[in-house]
């Protein structure tokens, strides 16, 4: 069962004791890196872990449509961007309430889902693949035309979001725990709904579509409310994102940005959830280590992630299972 | 008599020049049980296809209960309660068979826009599945992931799913197709059960199953009935001998 977890289950499956508690595990020590940070450079490895969740709510809304929906966007990061513009744009319009930005960030991205999905859904495979490209680009150049914005440079976001006025964000370590808290309802979230009667035809639809429809379901509406949720919360993904870096740009939009979230989901095991977070830590992570190293770190990259396409098909996730299995069989 | 279950009335299907389906005309009354027999590529798994919505026919028109649903998509028709099975098993292979059936009896059961509370613990569903499992000799394979069951096991789970519909009228495109003596013994006796509890549109190459079962024959060849009948008056029928039947009924 543990070596086929990727390829026979649309469930997160029961697993070994210590991979069954591999979320809960996650989320622990997600929660004392800032204890942990106190006794190394605190404001870097906040930083870095802050960045690491925040990519890891978006990778997770991909892998919500990706792993369990059959849907493979590759313009994911659209709605990152769609989210973090919120944040700027409002900002240089001195509203930097997160009650407002934080619903613009989230409603905004819900509604470009919704109307990008129900063009892209119509279509299937990699034709679904390169429509969402280009929807990505063409959010992206029209965020590069927004010339009172900044344009191509982008804009500064002056003031982290506050709460009904209080700007309880400004402190690195609340800011952290925030993000935090993000990623955690954002992993509930997805858990909830992929058990529900909805993840069910949602994840039947990925197996057999024509199926699906002779049961009497709308795939098609089915899908795009999958697809709605996942853009709503890349939609946060970018307003943390914004408040985070303090600084929005169209680079946010990118196709490489998109592919950067495939890639992290697939490193860490797509259909998983919590694979996510481990494949924007793995990814942010050696980038931030190899990166250190030489500026060509890609070159050591690429060929790392061609191994584990290769050899551990459920990503990072899939290869502690191999191990856990055959550790309770020896 | 009450109005039929279906009605095709001078239903058309072209690929391009091909014809496909020239002119069907054919009725299922309440209850029956009307098999569709015919050599391969006379058009019967097309004919199945324009009945359950997955192709458009090119012409005629499609009654069903006395509603003309020739427009419209398959999901409708399904909610309408037609059920159908797939002559190329069309199960979703990484779910368990219970899941399987329990899909399509929460298809029936309120809305499955509902993003809380695990699916997989609603009891009324998996009570309702389990019963229709249990109805094709499946109850003891429940936990089973449906790609790992056996050929036969997977065209009783493809029977057990349409039986979960509650359909008002069953569609059934070949299901024992590819099982072995025993087991297509054993899904003769399921769909003898199933008889006159559910209208049934039957589409089978197991001359067997069709003589023992149908109510009504209909011979299809070149996308045309040949001959309609009752079973005895197909099987003496003298074009659908010399046409079809031949050497296999002598």
């Amino acid at each position: 069962m543990a070596q086929t977890f990727a390829a026979s289950s649309t469930l997160p499956a029961r697993q070994t004791k210590v991979l069954g508690l591999l979320p809960a595990i996650i989320f622990l020590v997600l929660a004392l890196v800032p204890v942990a940070a106190v006794f190394g450079p605190e404001s870097y490895l906040l930083g870095l872990f802050t960045r690491v969740m925040v990519f890891a709510i978006a990778a997770m809304a991909l892998d919500f449509i990706c792993g369990y929906g059959g849907l493979v966007s590759f313009g994911h990061a659209a709605f990152v961007g769609i989210g973090a513009y919120a944040v700027g744009i409002l900002g240089s319009h001195g509203i930097t309430d997160m009650l407002v930005a934080l619903l613009v960030a989230l409603l905004v991205s819900a509604i470009f889902a919704y109307l990008t999905g129900t063009v892209c859904l119509r279509t299937k495979g990699v034709y679904f693949i390169m429509i969402t490209l280009a929807f990505g680009q063409m959010a992206y150049f029209i965020a590069g035309s927004l010339a009172p914005y900044g344009g191509d440079d982008g804009l500064t976001v002056r003031l982290r979001s506050t709460f009904l006025g209080f700007p309880f964000l400004q402190s690195d370590r609340t800011f952290y725990y925030f993000v935090l808290l993000s990623l955690f309802v954002a992993y509930l979230l997805f858990r909830a709904i992929v058990y529900s009667r909805f993840g069910r035809v949602f994840r039947g639809a990925r197996e057999n579509p024509t199926r699906i429809a002779t049961l009497g379901f709308d795939v098609f509406r089915f899908q795009r409310v999958g697809y709605v949720i996942a853009g709503a919360i890349a939609g946060l993904s970018g307003f943390l994102l914004a408040n985070a870096t303090e600084f929005v740009s169209p680079a946010y939009m990118s196709w490489q940005r998109s592919g950067e979230l495939i890639i992290m989901v697939l490193f860490g095991g797509i259909g998983s959830l919590h694979g996510a977070i481990i494949g924007a830590a793995a990814y942010l992570l050696v980038e931030e280590v190899l990166g250190g190293i030489t500026e060509q770190w890609k070159l050591i990259f690429g060929p790392l992630l061609v191994l584990v396409v290769l050899f551990a098909r459920g990503g990072l996730l899939g290869l502690a299972h191999a191990i856990g299995g055959r550790l309770d069989r020896g | 008599m009450a109005d039929p279950v279906l009605q095709l009335n001078d239903l058309h299907k072209n690929f391009g020049g091909l014809v496909v389906t020239d002119g069907v005309t054919l009725d299922i009354g309440q209850g029956e049980l009307h098999a569709v027999i015919g050599p391969n590529g006379a058009g019967k798994t097309t004919l199945i296809n324009q009945i359950s919505g997955l192709i458009a026919p090119t012409a005629g028109t499609i009654r069903f209960n006395g509603t003309d649903i020739t427009g419209l998509p398959a999901n409708k028709r399904a909610e309408l309660g037609l059920a159908r099975s797939f002559q190329i098993t069309s199960v979703l292979p990484r779910f368990s068979a219970l899941e399987n059936v329990a899909l399509a009896v929460q298809a029936r059961a309120g809305t499955s826009y509902r993003f809380f509370g695990r699916a997989d613990r609603e009891q009324t569903v998996n009570n309702a599945a389990s019963a229709a499992l249990s109805e094709v000799g499946l109850a003891e394979r429940k936990q089973t992931v449906a790609g790992h069951l056996s050929h036969g096991e997977k065209r009783a789970l493809e029977l057990a799913i349409a039986l979960a519909m509650q359909p008002k009228l069953l569609l059934l495109d070949e299901p024992m197709a590819g099982t072995g003596h025993e087991e297509s013994a054993r899904l003769i006796d399921v769909l003898r059960r199933l008889k006159g509890r559910f209208s049934m549109l039957l589409v089978e190459h197991d001359m067997n199953a069709v003589f023992a079962l149908a109510d009504r024959i209909s011979v299809l060849t070149y996308g045309r009935i040949l001959a309609s009948g009752a079973p005895d008056a197909v099987r003496t029928h003298p074009q659908v001998v010399a046409a079809y039947l031949g050497e296999e009924m002598e």
